[in-house]
């Protein structure tokens, strides 16, 4: 008879006006993995924080193997048995393996008698799981699966029998993340259980036994893996019927749009960042760049976007070399040529979160003619124009008064994206278009750009998502290291070989 | 998510402030208690010194015209990012560049040293900034430190000059001769008598119409143009201004600048209005009270004039407080100063959850 892990009755959590948890009934068996799914503001990373003491219910209780358990903190959670990797890890950058497994729990006040029973128990729990990380390497020093592993060795130290995993994935090559399900299965074999929330399906139906679907902040549905399939899953979340991936007819590409010849950058440190990079983008093409993050793509967006100085290379635009890269001028110039730019990370360079909508909706357009009235900066026009885009772009809510920070995040890439496609670039350098994004505005998202490709318009695509590649590009270049190291037909790509190109293993 | 929590605007800009003044007050009230004075009268008798009689109205209003241009320096760099706490040296330097034209070029026609003197009054002003901006800008150095080292530099810079180049032979104090009548802003009590209004002598000028539309071309400037726009871009987000093609460098320089030639307004209002010579540390702390009244204004040009007033009046109410209760001395004024101060500024979110929260409660309800 399988037992309960982890229990929750009528949790019920809301921050302000927002309900985000509605009376949640959850149960879980023992020994099982268990998977959370729901759109962005689902409320599912809300009804962990809950778990594991971020946040106190309002109502509501919380059994472990059957005992009633009160969760005040993270320390509560992790005395209870519970243990969370985050999907950002809580790591010491220049701490080693050991020393971030001993944080929080040290062990008394001098450090060296704490250090000699860890590593034991590190060892045994090496052993056991395999997973072998050194333990006195620098976190720095670690890729990030290997980061992730130190997450996970630090819950296990603490005594979890219960691991709650937030997006694990989102980080690691297909290669990396099938290692982790191998030391998941091993886990549950054990008798210990996982709670896995994730908005990858694929994943869903890969390893887990049962899967709660959120929504809105209420659950809709619980349902046996094995009785379920990803588009009743993708159904549930959203609340209707959505295409996992958009039709598109194949791809007619025309003339050269953009040629990159020999392009090599370095950072502050001295570090090349992109070496010898050569490739070029055709009218009516979609060229993606796959990749595991921090390989690469960013500084190629950023260089041909003009902001970041290259140290040798050429970068032709419709048959002339661009003004070399680095500058603000540059960074205008490419606007005023039909280049257009939705960057990788939103926040951090595509809006400015503390501005209303419609001052977003004008960002890098400011200058623009249309929005002058005298030598001032129309309001009532920036307005129109992101009211007109809001509408095109099916931004909710339409109010372009409202904050940029208080849209959703499908709904901030979407006044994002609308900007850069409304002008109509010939040009679209496009990164990470969908992280943080719900399934429906995916779906949306993805129907735009294939949109573009058919007006003739050359795009450049890139993504940590090798699904979001798979089902856009018509063709893939594989970066790793600052090397373009592999080239594949879009149509005919094959998961399995990008995933080894990724992990840097040509093909 | 937002620092505005979930309460409606009125809230923020109105409720939440008066509470805190309210609080301030209160707090002020228990330290007169505790010197074993009566604090209702001490408080009558600072709003009737600030707000009382004419002369008592014209005084608060001469202040407060110093606290909007240094308020407005403060609040203006503060959209860009940048914490200019320079306004008092950059003041004082304007004050040098309107005594320039109005002592050594006086004998040119009224209106040219009218507008002449404003604009190198500001010019030495936005100078005096632009180059702690250089080094943010291009050299990273903050411009906290660096501006509050140029105002030490001023200070020694004008202290040099008044006794030993400007000063007028045969005087005590380190201080120029007195400009002629052409060379000066003209004060309230003649521009209303120009009309034929009778007004009391006060120290309140010109400059108190300059600042009123400095607050509003501040206004315009950030919120209406495209320069403001740039501005503001970069004060919350540099690399999204990268990204926008919008010049960080250039832009910090500029508002540096524009931050500067304000408080150099302030010089304007001291030197060519109320005191028509230049002297030793005529700046007088208000470049730095400026800070407290972009803060407490919340960086807007209304906030900042209305705290403006608020100042102005606890100034002039303080200085007759101190004159008219013997307990209460020039400090214990300042004393309630800084408790306004704190609570205004420093404290001003302290009771922000709460507020919300209620209003959190209300919408549910």
């Amino acid at each position: 008879m399988t037992q309960t892990a982890l229990r929750l009755s009528g949790i019920d959590k809301r921050f302000g006006p927002v309900h985000a948890n509605r009376s949640i009934d959850l149960s879980v068996a023992k020994g099982s993995i268990h998977g959370i799914v729901g759109e962005n503001g689902a409320g599912k990373s809300t009804l962990m924080s809950i778990v594991y003491g971020y946040y106190q219910a309002d109502s509501g209780t919380i059994e472990v193997d059957g005992k009633r358990v009160t969760i005040a903190s993270p320390q509560d959670a992790i005395a209870a048995g519970i243990g969370m990797v985050h999907q950002h890890f809580m790591l010491v950058e220049n701490f080693t393996v050991l020393e971030n497994v001993l944080l929080g729990a040290e062990g008394g006040a001098l450090l060296a008698k704490g250090e000699a029973a860890a590593r034991a128990e590190l060892a045994r729990l090496a052993r056991d799981y395999g997973l072998d990380v050194d333990l006195d390497a620098k976190i720095e020093d670690l890729h990030v699966g290997a980061q992730q592993r130190v997450e996970i060795l630090k819950a296990l130290y603490r005594g979890a029998r219960i691991l709650i995993l937030d997006e694990p994935t989102a980080v690691l090559t297909p290669q990396e993340a099938d290692k982790l399900f191998e030391l998941l299965a091993l886990w549950r074999s054990q008798g210990s259980t996982v709670l896995l929330i994730t908005h990858k399906l694929r994943e869903i139906m890969a390893i887990t036994d049962r899967v709660t679907v959120m929504r809105q902040g209420a659950i809709v549905a619980t349902r046996e893996t094995k009785d379920t399939s990803q588009a009743e899953l993708a159904e549930l979340m959203v609340g209707r019927r959505v295409a996992t991936r958009v039709p598109k007819s194949a791809a007619a590409p025309g003339a050269e749009i953009l040629r990159v010849e020999h392009l090599s950058c370095i950072d502050e440190r001295g570090a090349a960042r992109l070496q010898d990079i050569s490739f070029s983008v055709r009218a009516g093409e979609i060229v993606g760049i796959a990749g595991v993050s921090g390989n690469g793509q960013t500084e190629i967006l950023e260089t041909l976007a003009g902001l970041r100085a290259v140290a040798s290379g050429r970068i032709l635009y419709k048959g002339e070399a661009l003004p070399p890269p680095g500058t603000p001028a540059r960074a205008k110039f490419a606007r005023s040529v039909a280049i257009a730019h939705v960057p990788e990370d939103r926040h951090r360079m595509g809006m400015v979160v503390g501005f209303d909508a419609y001052e977003t909706a004008i960002l890098g357009y400011h200058d623009d003619d249309a929005l002058r009235r005298g030598p001032l900066l129309s309001e009532s026009r920036s307005i129109e124009r992101c009211r007109d885009l809001m509408g095109q772009f099916d931004v909710r809510p339409a109010d372009p008064r409202l904050r940029s920070g208080q849209f959703s995040g499908g709904n901030q890439q979407k006044i994002v994206l609308g900007r850069e496609i409304d002008r109509d670039p010939d040009l679209l350098l496009v990164g990470q278009p969908t992280r943080g994004v719900d399934i429906g505005a995916i779906e949306f998202i993805h129907k735009r750009i294939v949109e573009m490709r058919d007006r003739g318009k050359a795009i450049l695509l890139v993504s940590c998502e090798l699904d979001e590649i798979l089902a856009l590009a018509d063709r893939i270049l594989v970066v790793c290291g600052g090397r373009i190291i592999g080239e594949a037909d879009g149509a005919a790509a094959d998961e399995k070989r990008l995933g080894l190109m990724m992990a840097g293993i040509a093909a | 998510m937002s620092s505005r929590g979930d309460m409606p605007a009125w809230a923020d800009y109105v409720l939440l402030p008066l509470i805190n003044l309210l609080l301030a007050f209160v707090l002020s009230g228990l330290v007169v208690l505790a010197i074993g004075e009566d604090p209702v009268r001490a408080m009558r008798i600072l709003v009737e010194g600030a707000i009382g009689y004419p002369e008592a109205i014209a005084f608060t209003l001469y202040y407060a015209t110093n606290f909007i241009f240094t308020g407005l320096a403060v609040a203006l760099a503060f959209h860009a990012g940048l914490f200019n706490i320079g306004g008092e040296g950059q003041a004082y330097v304007a004050g040098l560049g309107v005594a320039l034209i109005c002592l050594y070029l006086d004998f040119l026609p009224w209106p040219i040293i009218f507008v002449g003197a404003i604009a190198l009054g500001m010019a030495f002003g936005a100078a005096w900034a632009a180059v702690p901006g250089w080094l943010q800008a291009k050299r990273g150095s903050h411009v906290v430190i660096t501006t509050i080292m140029f105002n030490f530099i001023a200070a020694a810079l004008m202290t040099y000059l008044l006794s030993n180049v400007m000063l007028e032979p045969g005087r005590g104090a380190p201080e120029t001769r007195r400009f002629i009548a052409s060379a000066t802003l003209p004060s309230m009590q003649t521009m209303l008598g120009w009309i034929g209004i009778e007004a009391p002598r006060s120290p309140l000028n010109f400059a108190f119409f300059m600042a009123i539309a400095a607050a509003f071309l501040v206004y315009v400037y950030i919120w209406r143009t495209r320069w403001g726009y740039a501005l503001r871009v970069v004060g919350q987000n540099e690399q999204a201004a990268r990204y926008a093609g919008i010049d960080p460098a250039k832009t910090i320089i500029v508002a540096m600048a524009i931050s500067g030639a304000l408080a150099g307004l302030m010089g304007v209002n001291e030197i060519m209005g109320a005191h028509q010579r230049l002297l030793v540390a005529f700046t007088g702390g208000f470049g730095f009270v400026g800070i407290a009244v972009a803060l407490m204004g919340r960086n807007h040009p209304l906030g900042v004039c209305l705290a403006a007033l608020l100042f102005g009046a606890l100034y002039q109410g303080g200085a007759e407080l101190a004159f008219e209760m013997r307990a209460i001395s020039r400090e214990m004024v300042v004393v309630i100063q800084g408790l306004i101060i704190l609570f205004c500024g420093a404290l001003e979110n302290m009771f922000r959850p709460w507020i919300a929260t209620l209003f959190a409660r209300h919408k549910a309800a």
